[in-house]
């Protein structure tokens, strides 16, 4: 670097910094409007500290919270179909896909790794929900149908993270087929008596509600999680009427038999541990024996 | 009375010519026959025209033509002996889908399809072939029971979409469409689906993962309604044709893509001109599709369907990477 710039830079970046110095470390929580600290937003695994409004989180994010130690091995997944129909709405279907591939430096909207929690082999598919609103199509299709196959092959469980607002119709039909084609893996963890978990975030709609989202041995949610199959303005169109408080969110669902349990971001690590274990470790150390 | 769509004006004047030398028929001195002839060529030779030459979003207007023969309609004239069985045994009976046994070419079958009504009070009884949980939780039962008794199934897939309300959400439409893909995918017996009508989404799919599909030549099947797509994708409903176009959800493209595996001709002009032929002909292609099912055995026909629906689509990668590569 030349002296030139290093003498120059100082005065240009410092002013710069100043007005990045709010956005960057002070965050507006969209739920209650309450500044957040970045540092205790961090710490809050995107919680906010006000009123515990869970925040979308990506699929990494979700590998490090959850596996042993942060130590997870990303699947590659295969290459699929990438545009069917030669789609075209106010913009190509292939240059949307390509420009949200350099925007968000992902690849699809799902993302497969295989590690261990609580010492138990377990494969997890999550989704980024940033990638064109984590929408399904064959690529996250094959991706349910890699993890699948490599929990069988592991002999590990399924863990699956849905973030998404359903079927990617620039597909069209063929999003559709994801569907059976999801289901399809899911059927395979289970044929391997193999424990298939869910863990609903928001939002979880349409097709990937629809599917196996809805298919998990034990199915948990994130608090206030939109889990729906059609949504509320679909709803609220249709039957031109106001929706009940708190309706389609994770608590409802409980309240209504579709979920077992509605766990804090915090505590997600420590209950999958203990719903895991009860499953591939029926035999506890302490187990008593009897003569 | 034929309802008559708006492309089919032109149809609708001459078969309204029609209808008025008829009517003149003894009186006149003029030779009405050989005018009603040739009218009458003159119609056959524009509907043809017409309906082989079909917009996507004019296969959507006559997909769900008010006198488009619906599922009771197939039932009545190909399944004898039909017992219609009701109810989810959880919750209620939902009138959007018909269920029950009967003989078809006199082999007992399960038949499973959706009903949108005609007249005002039967399309509110059936809500519009809009079906809420308890109507897929009963198909559920009744897929279950047909493969415990050996039962081929028989589905007919005619609906806008699943039901979207408060009370269908509340109790979990999701699941209960996420729960018949997956009973579609276990069971054993044959599963046929023909798309007589609209083939709405998940709604459609979830009847419909079977192993062999087939559609009404002018049916459509989609992942949404061409209106749902363009107020999604363009933020208006007024792009409803181009959304069409792109879809690709007519037989014909569905078949090129691999999706379905077979096409029913209608009459000319479409099903709603001669129900009864165009019903003859779902008949004679469903029990073709039947025989050799019924063949194989049980577990292989899962697996096969089962496979059918992993490869969707994959085959293409290879033809697209060869061809990138070349």
């Amino acid at each position: 670097m030349s002296w030139l710039t290093t003498l120059i830079r100082p005065k240009i970046s410092d002013s710069a910094v100043k007005s990045e110095v709010p956005d960057n470390l002070w965050h507006k929580c969209a739920s209650c409007s309450n500044m957040i600290f970045h540092k205790d937003l961090t710490a809050n695994l995107l919680v906010c500290h006000h009123c515990q409004h869970h925040m979308r989180i990506g699929a990494e994010e979700r590998f490090t919270l959850l596996f042993d130690e942060g130590q997870w091995n990303k699947v590659e997944l295969p290459k699929v179909w990438s545009d069917p129909l030669k789609f075209k709405d106010k913009k190509r279907y292939a240059d949307r896909l390509r420009e949200t591939r350099n925007s968000k430096k992902l690849q699809e909207a799902i993302q497969v790794a295989v590690g261990k929690i609580g010492g138990i082999t377990c494969v997890i598919a999550a989704f980024d929900f940033d990638f064109m609103g984590g929408s399904m199509g064959m690529a996250v299709g094959e991706g349910l149908l890699t993890a699948a196959r490599q929990a069988v092959a592991h002999n590990a469980a399924l863990i699956a993270i849905p973030a998404s607002g359903g079927a990617r119709m620039q597909e069209g039909i063929l999003s559709l087929m994801q569907m059976p084609r999801t289901t399809i893996a899911v059927q395979q963890v289970r044929e391997a008596h193999l424990p298939y978990i869910v863990i609903l975030t928001d939002p979880t709609t349409g097709g990937v509600s629809a599917s196996f989202a809805m298919l998990g041995d034990v199915t948990i949610a994130e608090p206030n999680a939109l889990i729906c199959f059609a949504g509320p303005r679909v709803i609220e169109e249709t039957i031109r009427e106001k929706l009940p408080e708190g309706f389609q969110r994770s608590e409802y669902l409980l309240e209504h038999g579709m979920v077992d349990m509605v766990v804090h971001r915090k505590d997600l690590r420590a209950r999958l541990t203990t719903v895991l274990q009860l499953i591939m470790l029926p035999n506890s150390p302490q187990l008593k024996k009897r003569a | 009375m034929l309802t008559y769509l708006d492309f089919e004006k032109p149809l609708a004047e001459l078969e309204g010519k029609i209808e008025e030398l008829r009517h003149l028929g003894d009186s006149a001195e003029i030779d009405i026959a050989s005018e009603v002839e040739k009218l009458q060529a003159k119609l056959d030779k524009t509907l043809k025209t017409t309906y082989a030459n079909l917009t996507p979003w004019q296969k959507v207007l006559v997909a769900r033509h008010p006198d488009r023969p619906r599922c009771m309609d197939y039932i009545n004239r190909l399944i004898e002996d039909f017992t219609p069985l009701a109810g989810d045994r959880q919750f209620g009976e939902d009138a959007a889908i018909i269920g029950g046994m009967g003989r078809f070419h006199g082999r007992s079958v399960m038949v499973i399809g959706q009903e949108r009504g005609r007249d005002t009070a039967s399309r509110v009884k059936h809500n519009f072939g809009m079906p809420r949980p308890e109507g897929y939780r009963k198909a559920q039962r009744l897929m279950k029971m047909a493969d415990r008794f050996n039962l081929p199934i028989l589905t007919l897939v005619d609906t806008p979409g699943a039901f979207p309300g408060i009370d269908a959400e509340a109790r979990g439409q999701a699941e209960a469409i996420a729960s018949s893909v997956d009973v579609c995918l276990s069971i054993r017996v044959p599963l046929i689906t023909i798309v007589i009508g609209e083939g709405g989404s998940g709604g459609a799919i979830a009847l419909a993962t079977a192993d062999s599909v087939l559609m009404m030549e002018h049916a459509v099947y989609s992942v949404i309604s061409p209106e749902g797509c363009a107020s999604i994708l363009w933020g208006t409903a007024e792009q409803s044709k181009e959304a069409a176009e792109v879809m690709k959800i007519t037989a014909q493209d569905l078949k090129k893509m691999g999706i379905i595996d077979g096409i029913v001709n209608e009459p000319l002009g479409g099903a709603h001109r001669d129900h009864a032929a165009a019903i003859e002909a779902a008949g004679n292609e469903l029990w073709d599709q039947l025989v050799p099912l019924l063949r194989l055995p049980g577990e292989d026909r899962r697996l096969r369907r089962r496979h059918k629906f992993m490869d969707m689509g994959r085959q293409e990668v290879g033809r697209v990477g060869s061809k990138s590569a070349a």
